[in-house]
């Protein structure tokens, strides 16, 4: 009577099968795949999205990327180095905006700097420096803390050779750690900057003229004008267009690094090789 | 008569209650070669490590060419400029090619232009038998051809003094030669040398002076001859005789 493991693994996994194919009948037999068909892809809607899609809103999403990712990265790399400063204050600050703005949502930030700090001091953000502004401060936040374990990861060793042929401790930092760190945390850099291309879309909210569309905002509009889900499907293939190169050169990068340090961000601390 | 290049006066070092270095005094003169021996733990990196600072001195004076570095107002990057430093994991640095590990100190510190800084690397990579490796990376390279580099590395610094950690004690027992053979010629062309090692043969025929350190002094010191073939003290003998016939442990084993 009893089944040997071995057995009743087979058993379940048999199960498994059976029960994909029986909701994939259900499905076949039950919905209505003409209608959710138009619904979803209808071909003349789809057609009307070229080329702006691609050319205003496709090209809007990477130039609010870059521009983000950018101002963050300068900003992480700041406050990195503010977080293993040897003055107390400076690493308190870090601390506390990297708390800060790891705990708030983003879109709390893209709020505040829509409409919050232009009633509060009388000034005008242009989209880019909105978008700029916000996405980097958030994806600043992050970073560092990715920065921060790359620094710590590089080997004691090479600190001490730099500074043993004479170069100062800024020196060496320049010359030595931040480019063998940057290294290390490529992979974990490149999932940031995937997390950023989506939450560049909450610069949305912020009324954008036409020609400032980005893929989401373009794809809700173009919704509304033609009362149909084809324009959301497409915005989203465009996201998979930037993100899936992306998220696979991660891996290949995480790849070519395996067998040395490996840092994945922001939990890692420093691995130290003690000499 | 000849100058002195290094000169230690009481040296202390304790890394919070750990007291590892207890007083030593040293002087290195220009052209010396001198070996530092030693049981593990017995503070022979620390020593090393405080005559360019990589350690700071809890007491004692540390002098290098006479520059003070332990007066606490000294430049102490202008200091290091002239000491050399080879370390047991070579410690090159891995994103730069074997030429840019050549340049870049000298080209950022000694502000040398690149077709000089280039000329002093290739000079010094052929130096260490390794001119053709100049555009390969560090990781492409076995431990004793990255060890010859690093020495050729400090070498291009025009240092005065050149302190080695260990500097085989991570390779291959086949490429420990190469290494020892470049340290070899430099001592013949007369540069002052501080070799912490464990390679008896090498120290018993270049050392000017040997240095038997255990528990943070230096227990005995003289030359090859008389401290590694007929050490005076009972902790020199316990030690050469666990190093030199590592089967045959103990402090009872006669010397054969
Ligand atoms: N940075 C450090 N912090 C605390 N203890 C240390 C440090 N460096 C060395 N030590 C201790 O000092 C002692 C001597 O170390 P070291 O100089 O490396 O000895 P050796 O090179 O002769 O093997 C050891 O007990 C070691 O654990
Ligand atoms: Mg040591």
């Amino acid at each position: 009577m009893a089944m040997s493991k071995r057995k009743r693994a087979q058993a379940v996994r048999g199960g498994q099968y059976a029960l994909l194919v029986v909701v994939a009948v259900v499905l076949a037999v039950v919905a209505d795949w003409q209608n959710i068909g138009r619904a979803f892809f209808n071909l003349d809607v789809a057609r009307a999205q070229f080329p702006e899609i691609i050319s205003t809103a496709l090209v809007n999403t990477v130039t609010y990327t870059v521009l983000g990712f950018g101002f963050g990265l300068v900003l992480g790399l700041i406050l990195a180095l503010m977080r293993m400063s040897s003055v107390p204050p400076y690493r308190w600050l870090a601390s506390i905006y990297i708390e800060f703005f790891r705990g708030v949502p983003a879109l709390l930030v893209f709020i505040a700097f829509g409409f919050g700090v232009p009633i509060a001091f009388q000034v005008r953000f242009d989209i880019y420096s909105t978008v700029m502004l916000a996405l980097g401060l958030v994806g600043a936040a992050y970073m560092a803390e990715t920065i921060r374990a790359g620094i710590q990861a590089v080997p004691k060793g090479q600190v001490e050779a730099a500074r043993s042929l004479g170069m100062s401790q800024a020196r060496a930092m320049v010359t030595v750690v931040i480019p063998q760190a940057f290294r290390i945390i490529l992979p974990p850099l490149t999932n940031e900057l995937i997390l950023l291309t989506k939450d560049s879309s909450l610069i949305y909210l912020l009324g954008l003229a036409t020609s400032e569309y980005e893929l989401a905002k373009f794809g809700r509009a173009a919704l509304n004008e033609h009362q149909s889900m084809t324009p959301i499907l497409i915005a989203g293939l465009c996201y998979l267009i930037i993100t899936i190169p992306l998220s696979f050169l991660s891996r290949w990068l995480e790849r070519r690094t395996a067998g040395g340090k490996k840092v994945s961000a922001p939990e890692a601390t420093g691995l130290e090789v003690k000499a | 008569m000849s100058e002195t290049v290094v000169e230690i006066i009481g040296l202390q070092k304790a890394f919070g209650p750990l007291h590892v270095l207890r007083g030593i005094d040293l002087e290195v003169r220009r052209g010396e070669v001198v070996c530092v021996i030693g049981p593990s733990g017995s503070g022979k990196s620390t020593l090393l490590r405080c005559v360019n600072l990589l350690e700071q001195p809890t007491g004692g004076r540390v002098a290098v060419g006479g520059v003070e570095l332990t007066d606490p107002d000294v430049d102490i990057d202008a200091a290091r400029r002239r000491i050399g430093m080879v370390f047991q994991q070579f410690n090159l640095f891995s994103h730069l090619t074997v030429l840019d590990n050549l340049t870049i100190a000298q080209r950022k510190v000694l502000r040398r232009g690149k077709a000089e800084a280039e000329e002093v690397a290739r000079r010094n990579l052929a130096r260490v038998g390794l001119a053709e490796k100049a555009d390969a990376m560090p990781a492409q390279l076995s431990g004793g051809q990255q060890q010859r580099v690093a020495i050729a590395r400090s070498l291009a610094m025009d240092p005065e003094l050149m302190l080695f950690d260990e500097p085989t004690s991570a390779l291959d027992p086949e490429l420990v030669g190469d290494v020892l053979g470049v340290m070899r010629t430099l001592a013949e062309a007369g540069m002052t040398m501080l070799v912490v090692t464990h390679e008896m043969q090498f120290a018993r025929e270049v050392a000017d002076r040997v240095l038997f350190m255990d528990g943070g002094v230096v227990v005995e010191q003289g030359p090859p001859e008389r401290v590694i073939a007929a050490p005076q003290h009972e902790r020199t003998r316990a030690f050469l005789s666990r190093v030199l016939d590592p089967t045959h442990q103990g402090p009872n084993v006669p010397a054969t």
